[in-house]
This record gives structure tokens, C-alpha cells and sequence, in this order.
């Protein structure tokens, strides 16, 4: 690619289309505010969907032009800053697998959004544009303090999603995302700048190298970990994400699931591993506990629900722990099971949201007591589901199912134990999964306004078929993933024995 | 002997300042009433060039045997705080039209109060300190209480007036300690001597004088009470050139004359810095009046601002003056937001009348929201790269707890800037404001981008490293 500083331009691209938006905007307010409104909107959808487009076609460049033999990080792009502090850009097999993620459920969230939001849509296009930039930034940036100003900066963004286009209580959940999400990520600015100091650089890779002394990894480790339990979010502090979900419009449901919860896992195979190895290992039987627990305790209680929207937020969760479990298990299979079972998640949780927001629109509700039957109806709405219902459940032949074997197999040489409760999960996921598809899908119609719902349109035919496709060639292929990802993994693993 | 060389090296725009107000008062008392409108360009553009001359002349020196001497890190802080003075000039004119009270004078005490300020920040001895802060407080003291028709206002003033000589006659009588047990009133002198407890004693006096004119907690409770009674646009000159130019003066005060002595004080520094934040974080969450909440925003700044100079010198001065330029250039952006809070010919200050302002008047909003962010320090915005300096000097100065007690008043204090997002963005609109003045309206977006995108990228030439570092290295080591 020559000196084109792509991982930049992929990075800031969606963030300079949101400006352009604003400014066309701005620019044309005044001559057409009486003019066709609907017509206006589309138009705007239509150019943040371009620029998505644009942007993941850029990530994929990226990807064509990244040697996934090669570990280490690559294109990197690098300019002093301040102080310690420089922009450095740079991609391994793990960052450009959740970039890819990211651009690839993008455009997807906007399209989505197509018919479901009609008010404020420039604001609207323009938060997820921002969005964007910020989580692409999270997963390119190869500076602590770069890292931190994208991964925390990105609440603004979501903070306005939740609380303009969400439902009812959006503002109570709007604050209860961004302060939760805030003091733990405050902890880790404190936790960075000691070790900015100590090792007199911000630089991942001399941060890597560094060894901190095990007294001080502990508390490090906890300032760390403080951050990214409650973006994963491990239990107990993942009560804000059914709220947040809940409230979410459909599209910020999916990006939340899709993308913003895989920087927890991201920054612990980033940071926790392999820059403190001995507190990694001095913490691994907690981080089982609290994966287990995470996957038998929220595993039940998302049987227990109500609502759609949040027994897919619970379910998270629980999938969520398995991440932690093939994290911590400190081998490789474990940890490109728990890269696997992220980037798995993404598409089935997204696709679940979306599943669900096609309903929604519909009927607006969410309430599964009040569905029943859709099949006679819905015919390929409930293809899908079942579907993506089995992929939750981790049926074999979907990506689900590679993902939670692996994680297990990975704790299971670490800690049976371990692997024995998690192994409860799968089984209760079936249960709540199953359940959830029964009472919506199957049976009679019971509430009349169900008689005339008409099946997907081609807008959530777009949406969903490609989560479809890809959850299956994952399932079927999860070569095509440990191929990119395998030398981060081999050097994660590296570092680690470093360290120790 | 005088010698006009060094003098005018030293004390340059504060003889400017000192020429240009006499000469106002005269042009004022001669023209009369035609000068009104006239005397805020004027009073505007003789501020800015005291800040060109402080600019000009940054090196700094020492005249009048000793009794100034001037920096780069004084003259890096002259230049923010006349220029913001200037600013705050500028925007202050259509609301004092509005309200009937638009005279020379106003402009004539912003030019005398930064007098002030700019004595202050020369001072290199107790007498010249205690002068400049007087002048700097007595104008003070009237542009609370300008709009005199105004009860509210009024008694700003009076309460400002009773509770700040009370803070200055503290100042006066820790500086009489200090004097006694050490024999001298110079700065350079008195980095010599000893510990007598009777000097500690005049210091803690003094830190509680200073205390209150930078609104650091518990001497913090006149400020809710005079920002929200003072007319607004003063409010924005308080906020802003003033409270850096005292913050620095603090500092200044801390290091050079009881530099040696830092184990005496740093506890009480930390202490205070960490009750300002407590109070400004927790006072804040109940407000409804915009402008005591940001009052009780600045009391938590003030309250960052003191974590860097409990760090000491080598790591606290330029993570200050970083954190100082940012916040202060945000404030001074806020308050002309609520300048710009007019509906049906009165000012509105409940913070629902800013409702739904996102739909109504999108890029007001939008420079509101880029302020309110980087004031609460948020990233990606200046506001963080300021906190983040404070945050870096407590922690290499051993300060964990306070840093962490400074990241929790952070998140306490979010509750309140959230609060201020949610109304903006999140609520139904109500009846759009009426026309902003195109000099408010300019100022609330140049004080946006100047704090929320220039200081952030080039936060390594303004932060530690770039000018910062070069101001501070001005101080004595």
C-alpha cells in the first residue's frame, strides 16, 4: 500500500462523513425545511450507509494487505504526540478480526434503521458514524493513552443512541451505561498513567516487554480488570446492560452486543495477559469462578424473562463468560476459542436483536406473552430464527457451537472444574433459547393483532441473510479464523511465558 | 536607582494597563455617556494588548529591588488570563445594554481588576501580593454588584465584599506572621528561613486567605451564592481570567515562598483540594440554577487544579498552567452559553429551559455539549488532556489516594454534566431562545473548538513537553 496510511484513513473515515453529513446538513436547512422530510431522511440514511460501506471496504483493504503468518503488529503507522504519549496505529490477527466485525455490523445497524427511525435522523446517522471511528479506534490504536481516549470516548456516541431513540426508561438506563461504564474505566486511566510512568513509554510494545514488578502487576491487573469487567460484562456488574439493551433502539442493541461488549475481551487478551502475566495467573481460579457463575447464574435468570430484548441481554452475559473462560485458561486453544466465541457472538446476538427488532416494529412490544404462533405467519422470520437460535444454543455447524467447545476444552485443561460448570450453560441456554422459541414462534395465535403481520421485507432480508451465512461458513470453516488469528494468539501465549 | 529598562522588562503590561485605565476614566468623565458603547472595544483591545506585551516580554525580570519579578511562568499565565479578560469584555456588552447598566465603568473595573491580577502575578513580596490582590478584589467587589437595581446582584456584591475582606485581613495577618518570624517580606528571603512554628502559623493563615479567592473548599461557600447574584457576563470574567490568574498565583505563592517547606503543606494542599472536589462534585447534583452548578463545577476544578499543586513544583507547575488553559477557556465558553439563555426579553437560568436545544439550535448545542464534556474531562476533548496531566502529577508524586478520589469526584460530578446533556438532547423542546448575539454565539464556538479540538491536538505543544513545560521552567528550581 505504500506510505498510504490506510489504517488513518479506516479509522476517521466514518468520522469525516458524519462532519461532511453535518455540514450538507447545516448547509441545507434552510432552503428545504418545509421539503419532504421522509425523502430527506432517506437520503441521509442512504450517505451514512455509503460511508460505512466505504469504510468497511477500507478494513478489508487493510485485511488483504496484512500477512497473517507475520505475528506482531503491522501496518503500523506512528507520530509523536506528547510527551510519552504518540498516535501509533498498527493491526495484528486479533484487532483486524473485530475491525472487520465492527465495519462489517456498521452498515448493517444503519440499514436497519432504515424504516424503525423516522426522528432526528441526521443526529442519528452522525452518532454511529462517530461511533464507528471510535470503535475501529479501540481496536487499531497501539498507545495506551490512544486506546483509552477512543474506548471511553465511545460512550458519548452511545450514551445519545440509548437516551434519544430508546424506549421508555432510556434516560435511566442511558446514565446507568455511561457511569457504570466510566468509574471502571477511570480506574484504568490511573492504573495507565503508573505505568506510563514506570516504563516511560504509552507504547503497547514496550509495554509488553516490560516487566512489572508482581506486587504492583496485582493492583494494575485490578485497575484493569475494573474497566473491562464491566464492558464484557462479567457478573456482578453487568446490570446495566439489560437496561442499556433493553432501552436500546434495535440498532444500538446490535452494536452494543455486536462490537462494544468484545472490548472487554479485547482488552484482556491486550492488556491483562500479557503485560501481567503473574497477576494473570495469580487471578485465574476468581476469573473461573466469576466465568462460571456468570454462565449458570445468568443463564437461569435469562430463562426467567419476560421480555425478549432482555433474556437476549442475560444470554449475553452467559456467552460472554465463556469468553472469560477460554481467556483465562491461558492456552491456545482456549484462547482462539474465546477470539472465536467473540467474534461468534457478534453475529449471532446482533442477528438475535435484529430478529427481534423485526417483531418489535411491528407490534411494539416486546413482551414474548404476546407473540405466538408467528410461524403460520412468518414463515422465513422463523427460518431465521431457529437458526440463530441454535447458534445461541452452540448447535454444531454454526460458529456458536466452535466457539463454546473450544473455550471449554481450553478450561478444561486448565481447571475441570472450570469446564464442568460451564458446561451447565450450555444446557440452560438450550433451555431458556428453546423456550423463548416456543412461546413466540410455535403454537396458536392467540393475540389477534398477530393475524395480519406480514413477513420480513427486503430490507430485513439484507440485514439478516449475511449474519446467516456467515454464522454457518464459521461453523462449518473456523479455519478461515484461526488462520488470522493464530499468530496473536501464539504471541500472546509467548509473552505470557515471558513474563513469567 | 530606577532603571526604566528592567522595569519596563518586568511590569510592561501592567504599566500599559495602569496608563490605559487612567486614560479611560479621564476620555470616560470628559465624553460622558457617548462613550459607553465604545469604551468595551477599547477596554477589549487594551487587554489584548497587555496580553501581546506579556507575550512580548515573556521572559520576565525583576525591578523595584525585588519587590516584582516576573517569569515565563507568570507571563505564560498573564497571557491567558488578559486575553480571556478581553474576551469576556467583548461578550459582556448586548447583556448590559439589555439591562439598562451599560457604562465605561464596566469595562474601566475589567481593565483595573486584571491591573490586578497582573500585579499579583508579578508580586516577589508579601506587600505587592496583598496590593494586587486588593485591587484585583475591590473591582471585584463593584462588578458583582454592577447591576445595582438588582437585589440579587447587590447582594452578590455585599456578601462577596464582607466574606472577601474577611479573607483578606486572614492574608494580611498570616503575611504580618510570616513577616514577624522571619524579619523580611521578600520572596527570596523568606525561601531561607527556618520553621519557626509561628511562620507555619502565618502560612496556614495565608493558604486560607488564597483559599478563598480561588474558591477551594471550605472556603468555598461565598461562590454559588455571588455567581449566581452577579450579572452573567461578570460571572464569565470570575470564571475565568481571574480564577486562573489566582490558581497561579497560589501556586506561585506555595513555590516560591514556601518551596522549601513543602512537607508543612502539601498535606493541607491535599487536603483542600480534596475537599473542593467532594464538595463540588456532590453540591453540584441538586442544583437547578445553571449557574450555581457550574459554580459548583468550578469549585471542583479548582479542587484538580490543587492536586497538581500539591504535587509540588517539578511535577505540578506545568501540569497546572495545562489544566488551568483548558478548563478556564472552557468556562469562559459555558458562561457565554448561559449568556445566550434569553427568552421573551429575560434571562432564563433553570437548567430545563435549556430543553430540547439540541433540535432547536443544533450547533449551539453541539458546542455546549463539546464544552460541558471537556469540562468534565471526558475524552476526546481538552478537558481530558487537562485532568490527565493533574491525574499524571498526583500519581508521580505518590499522591494514589487523591488521584483516586479525584476519579471518583469525576464520575460523581457526571451526574450534573449528564444532567445538562440529557435536558439538551434527550428532552422535548420548549419556545426557541431568542437571537443570540453573533459575539456570544462566536464566543461560545471559538471557546468549543479552541478547548475541545485545538488543545487536543495540539495538546503536545500547549502540555507538558511544549509551552507548559517552558513556562514552568521559569520558576526558581
Amino acid at each position: 500500500m505504500g506510505g498510504f496510511p490506510i489504517l488513518t484513513a479506516m479509522t476517521f473515515l466514518p468520522l469525516i462523513g458524519a462532519l461532511l453529513i453535518v455540514l450538507v446538513r447545516a448547509a441545507t436547512a434552510g432552503s428545504r425545511a418545509a421539503a419532504d422530510d421522509g425523502r430527506q431522511n432517506r437520503a441521509i440514511l442512504m450517505a451514512s450507509l455509503i460511508i460505512s460501506a466505504a469504510t468497511f471496504v477500507l478494513s478489508v483493504a487493510a485485511f488483504l494487505s496484512f500477512d497473517a503468518s507475520q505475528p506482531g503488529y503491522q501496518l503500523v503507522e506512528q507520530h509523536a504526540w506528547y510527551g510519552p504519549i504518540s498516535y501509533k496505529l498498527g493491526i495484528d490477527g486479533l484487532s483486524i478480526s473485530l475491525i472487520l466485525l465492527t465495519t462489517f455490523l456498521t452498515p448493517i445497524c444503519l440499514l436497519a434503521s432504515w424504516n424503525s427511525i423516522d426522528t432526528r435522523v441526521t443526529e442519528y446517522v452522525v452518532a454511529f458514524l462517530v461511533l464507528e471511528t471510535f470503535m475501529i479506534g479501540v481496536f487499531t490504536a497501539l498507545d495506551l493513552v490512544l486506546f483509552y481516549i477512543f474506548f471511553e470516548a465511545g460512550l458519548i456516541p452511545m450514551f445519545l443512541i440509548i437516551g434519544i431513540w430508546g424506549g421508555k426508561d432510556r434516560i435511566y438506563a442511558s446514565f446507568k451505561f455511561f457511569l457504570y461504564t466510566l468509574i471502571g474505566s477511570l480506574l484504568l486511566l490511573v492504573a495507565a498513567i503508573y505505568m506510563i510512568q514506570a516504563a516511560g513509554s504509552a507504547d503497547f510494545e514496550v509495554l509488553e516487554q516490560y516487566a512489572f514488578d508482581p506486587g504492583i502487576q496485582t493492583w494494575l491487573w485490578l485497575a484493569f480488570l475494573a474497566s473491562f469487567a464491566v464492558k464484557l460484562p462479567m457478573w456482578p456488574v453487568h446490570t446495566w446492560l439489560p437496561d442499556a439493551h433493553v432501552q436500546a433502539p434495535t440498532a444500538g442493541s446490535v452494536v452494543l452486543a455486536g462490537v462494544l461488549l468484545k472490548m472487554g475481551g479485547y482488552g484482556m487478551l491486550r492488556f491483562s495477559l500479557p503485560m501481567f502475566p503473574d497477576a494473570s495467573a495469580y487471578f485465574q481460579p476468581m476469573m473461573f469462578a466469576l466465568a462460571v457463575v456468570a454462565i449458570i447464574y445468568t443463564s437461569l435468570v435469562a430463562w426467567r424473562q419476560t421480555d425478549m430484548k432482555k433474556l437476549i441481554a442475560y444470554s449475553s452475559v452467559a456467552h460472554m463468560g465463556f469468553v472469560t473462560l477460554g481467556i483465562f485458561a491461558f492456552n491456545e486453544t482456549g484462547i482462539q476459542g474465546a477470539i472465536l466465541q467473540m467474534l461468534s457472538h457478534g453475529l449471532i446476538s446482533g442477528a438475535l436483536f435484529l430478529i427481534v427488532g423485526v417483531v418489535y416494529d411491528r407490534m411494539h412490544t416486546r413482551e414474548i406473552a404476546a407473540y405466538g404462533g408467528l410461524v403460520g405467519r412468518m414463515p422465513i422470520y422463523a427460518g431465521f430464527f431457529m437458526l440463530f437460535t441454535m447458534a445461541n444454543v452452540g448447535l454444531p455447524g454454526t460458529s456458536g457451537f466452535v466457539g463454546e467447545i473450544l473455550t471449554m476444552v481450553g478450561g478444561f485443561q486448565a481447571a475441570t472444574w472450570a469446564a464442568f460448570g460451564a458446561a451447565f450453560g450450555v444446557i440452560f441456554s438450550a433451555v431458556y433459547m428453546l423456550t423463548l422459541y416456543r412461546r413466540t414462534v410455535f403454537g396458536e395465535i392467540t393475540n389477534p393483532h398477530l393475524e395480519d403481520i406480514k413477513d420480513m421485507n427486503r430490507i430485513e432480508w439484507v440485514c439478516i441473510a449475511p449474519l446467516a451465512a456467515l454464522t454457518i461458513l464459521f461453523g462449518i470453516a473456523p479455519n478461515l479464523i484461526f488462520a488470522v488469528t493464530s499468530g496473536a494468539t501464539a504471541r500472546i501465549i509467548a509473552l505470557m511465558a515471558g513474563g513469567q | 536607582m530606577l532603571d526604566t529598562q528592567s522595569i519596563l522588562q518586568a511590569l510592561a503590561p501592567e504599566l500599559w494597563l495602569a496608563a490605559s485605565g487612567l486614560i479611560l476614566v479621564l476620555v470616560g468623565a470628559i465624553v460622558g455617556e457617548r462613550f459607553n458603547s465604545l469604551s468595551y472595544k477599547v477596554g477589549a483591545l487594551v487587554l489584548f494588548g497587555a496580553a501581546a506585551l506579556s507575550a512580548i516580554h515573556l521572559q520576565g525580570g525583576e525591578a523595584f529591588n525585588g519587590l516584582v519579578k516576573t517569569t515565563t511562568f507568570t507571563n505564560f499565565t498573564k497571557v491567558i488570563s488578559f486575553t480571556l479578560a478581553g474576551v469576556a469584555v467583548f461578550v459582556s456588552e448586548g447583556f448590559l445594554k439589555r439591562h439598562g447598566i451599560s457604562r465605561y465603568e464596566y469595562p474601566l473595573l475589567m481593565v483595573l481588576g486584571s491591573l490586578g491580577m497582573g500585579i499579583t502575578l508579578s508580586s516577589n513580596d508579601l506587600m505587592t501580593l496583598y496590593m494586587g490582590i486588593e485591587t484585583l478584589s475591590l473591582s471585584s467587589y463593584v462588578l458583582a454588584a454592577f447591576h445595582r437595581d438588582s437585589a440579587r446582584s447587590s447582594e452578590a456584591g455585599l456578601k462577596y465584599f464582607v466574606l472577601g475582606a474577611l479573607a483578606s485581613g486572614m492574608l494580611l495577618y498570616g503575611a504580618s506572621l510570616v513577616y514577624g518570624f522571619t524579619g523580611t517580606t521578600s520572596f527570596d528571603g523568606l525561601t531561607l528561613a527556618g520553621e519557626s512554628v509561628g511562620a507555619m502559623f502565618g502560612m496556614v493563615l495565608m493558604i486560607v486567605g488564597l483559599a478563598f479567592k480561588i474558591s477551594a473548599a471550605p472556603m468555598h461557600v461565598w461562590t454559588p451564592d455571588v455567581y449566581e447574584g452577579a450579572p452573567t457576563p461578570v460571572v464569565a470574567f470570575f470564571a475565568s481570567a481571574p480564577k486562573f490568574a489566582s490558581l497561579v498565583v497560589f501556586a506561585n505563592v506555595m513555590f516560591t515562598l514556601f518551596g522549601s517547606v513543602i512537607h508543612q503543606w502539601q498535606l493541607i494542599v491535599a487536603i483542600v483540594a480534596g475537599l473542593s472536589m467532594i464538595v463540588g462534585s456532590l453540591g453540584g447534583l441538586t442544583q437547578t440554577n445553571i449557574k450555581r452548578l457550574l459554580a459548583y463545577s468550578s469549585i471542583a476544578n479548582v479542587g484538580y487544579a490543587l492536586v497538581a499543586v500539591a504535587a509540588g513544583q517539578a511535577l505540578g507547575a506545568p501540569a497546572l498552567l495545562t489544566f488551568s488553559t483548558i478548563y478556564v477557556v472552557s468556562s469562559l465558553g459555558l458562561f457565554a452559553g448561559v449568556l445566550a439563555m434569553r427568552r421573551r426579553g429575560g434571562m432564563v437560568e433553570s437548567i430545563q429551559e435549556l430543553g430540547g436545544l439540541a433540535r432547536r439550535q443544533p450547533v449551539f448545542a453541539i458546542a455546549m455539549t463539546v464544552l460541558v464534556l471537556s469540562v468534565a474531562g471526558l475524552p476526546p476533548f481538552g478537558g481530558f488532556f487537562g485532568k490527565y496531566e493533574v491525574l499524571r502529577a498526583g500519581v508521580d508524586a505518590d499522591l494514589v489516594p487523591l488521584a483516586i478520589v479525584l476519579v471518583i469526584a469525576s464520575v460523581v460530578s457526571l451526574g450534573y454534566y449528564l444532567r445538562l446533556l440529557k435536558v439538551m438532547w434527550f428532552d422535548e423542546p420548549k419556545e426557541a431562545f431568542e437571537r443570540v448575539d453573533v459575539s456570544v454565539l462566536g464566543t461560545v464556538i471559538a471557546c468549543a473548538v479552541v478547548a475541545g479540538v485545538v488543545f487536543m491536538i495540539f495538546i503536545g505543544e500547549l502540555g507538558t513537553g511544549g509551552w507548559a513545560s517552558y513556562a514552568a521552567a521559569g520558576l526558581a528550581p
